[in-house]
């Protein structure tokens, strides 16, 4: 996900044209309902990559929203304006109702987009999401070959099959976003990566590093870059933006803990964007669970979605700049990174209300920055692999095989 | 490759690509773009424009009904035509009925 979507539009606030919910009750009503919401319909994956951005306690199959809750769901965000579904996870072709909910957010006049791991997909079943009126794939890759990427997939025969689904999504003339998640082990094929994805004709290619929460900071050491690849990387993503305008468009996540100022997380807490997990729970973000402590309303509780995003605690504990606390309160960019990171700030510091310490501001920030570096020049390479379980240690020599650790749940 | 790199002229048959979508917003009451994670709002002519973008078309029948409806000159809204379609080329929104090959 790129948070990109409001680009042209609701770039700032409740004043802006797309930012319109009629506000009578409270305050957070002048936030207007997202443009896209981001649907977690389940947590079953085959992959177990280790930066995933599951919480660490993962929803249970026994948990999910029916087929008939999802649809409810989709005809109630259709009501309240939202105009974009990404059908997220997980993996979201584990679930069996796939095409089933593709087609009826076509029916209620939702834009649909699939984001996939790509590797359960049979020609038959992309073909019939094109035919439920499926807008858009993005497959993620985790490498430009099979070594490299099936190793972080920890599945294998993974990159083979994703470039053959790939195949598929062009030859049904489906759009095709390439999105590659980039760390220390994969960032020495980050050009190869930008010719992948040209030479499967994807319009649009999303180079993310790591965003360090959750799975991703148990596994941090083995992820960091070091300083001299993140500068390598954006030379080349810089280079290759220019060079391929008009054939790929290519978005870039820099890593916010080489950061001078953090990001502005999710276009700033319960501004523009929330999330609906397996279970129905209502979030700001999707590692917004990792915050112990809020309570997360759920679409299966008596509250309308819309309710939930206007007047629920979680929502509005951190929404605008009337929670923040120094250096945030006075500082002049408080409007344009609303602080950074809550879950960021929650799992360095403890406390979701503190300055995320991405911020040269922080007061952690040194410190963080200086385990960053020794992390990254210390070569632990391990990965703990994200399954049901609580995690798999990779074997020394590298994953033998992760197919069956417990991902099916 | 699908041919992304095109260039508008008076005898392109533009049309919106299968990822972009018009669509009324019935909350916001605007016209919107979508597309692949991005919300565009077109002006009112941007709007009227790309209602007549059907691949069928070419841009030069496109400024003739415009020219006609608006009792304005034709060269300067074939010109305005153009450039607005170009823009949006560029940025991905926009394509070129193409012939079928089997």
């Amino acid at each position: 996900m790129s948070d990109t979507l409001a680009d042209n539009t609701a770039k700032t606030g409740p004043s802006d044209g797309l930012a319109v919910l009629e506000s009578r009750r409270s305050p957070a009503e002048t936030y207007g309902i997202p443009l896209a919401v981001l649907l977690e319909v389940t947590h079953r994956c085959p992959l177990q990559c280790p930066y995933c951005s599951n919480p660490v306690e993962l929803d249970r199959g026994s948990t999910e929203l029916t087929t008939e809750e999802w649809k409810k769901v989709l005809s109630e965000l259709a009501e309240l304006g939202v105009l974009q579904i990404h059908f997220s996870g997980g993996e979201p072709t584990a679930r069996k109702d796939i095409v089933e909910l593709v087609q009826h957010a076509t029916d209620v006049g939702l834009y649909s987009n699939l984001i996939t791991s790509a590797v359960l997909l049979t020609k038959d079943k992309l073909s019939a999401l094109a035919d439920a009126g499926l807008c858009h794939v993005q497959i993620s890759f985790q490498g430009n070959e099979s070594i490299v990427a099936d190793r972080v997939a920890g599945l294998k025969d993974a990159h083979r099959k994703k470039l053959e689904v790939a195949k598929w999504t062009r030859e049904l003339e489906l759009p095709l976003t390439v999105n590659a998640v980039m760390h220390r082990q994969n960032l020495h094929q980050l050009a190869d990566i930008i010719q992948m994805a040209v030479n499967l004709d994807a319009d649009r290619l999303e180079v993310a590093n790591v965003q360090y929460y959750g799975w991703a900071l148990k596994n941090r050491a083995a992820l960091m870059p070091t300083i001299a690849q993140i500068e390598e990387t954006s030379r080349i993503v810089e280079e290759a933006q220019v060079r391929l305008k008009g054939t790929l468009a290519i978005d870039y996540v820099v890593p916010d803990y080489y950061a001078l100022r953090p990001k502005k997380c999710m276009g700033g807490w319960g501004r523009q964007f929330f999330n609906i997990s397996p279970a129905g729970k209502v979030l700001p973000c999707h590692a917004a669970e990792s915050i112990t402590g809020l309570e997360f309303e759920s679409v299966r509780s008596n509250h309308s979605i819309a309710w939930i995003w206007q007047n629920s605690e979680a929502f509005n504990r951190y929404r605008g700049t009337g929670w923040m606390p120094e250096p945030c309160k006075s500082c002049e960019f408080r409007e344009e990174d609303f602080g950074g990171c809550r879950c960021q700030a929650f799992a360095l510091t403890g406390d979701a209300g503190n300055t995320d310490p991405a911020c040269t501001l922080s007061p952690m920030h040194e410190k963080i920055f200086k385990l960053a570096e020794t992390e990254a020049a210390a070569e632990q390479n391990r990965f703990l692999y994200r399954n049901f379980a609580g995690g798999t240690l990779e074997t020394e020599h590298g994953q033998d095989n992760g197919q069956d650790n417990g991902h099916g749940a | 490759m699908a041919g992304r790199n095109i260039s508008v002229s008076e005898t392109s048959r533009p049309k919106l690509p299968r990822h972009a979508r018009l669509k009324f917003d019935e909350t916001r009451k605007v016209w919107v773009i979508l597309a692949p994670e991005r919300v565009l709002a077109p002006d009112e002519i941007a709007v009227e424009v790309l209602q007549l973008c059907d691949g069928e078309r070419s841009v030069s029948d496109i400024a003739g009904l415009l020219a006609e409806k608006y009792a304005a000159p034709r060269e300067a809204i074939a010109t305005d035509v153009v450039a607005m379609l170009q823009d949006l080329a560029d940025k991905g929104f926009l394509t070129e009925a193409r012939e079928k090959t089997p």
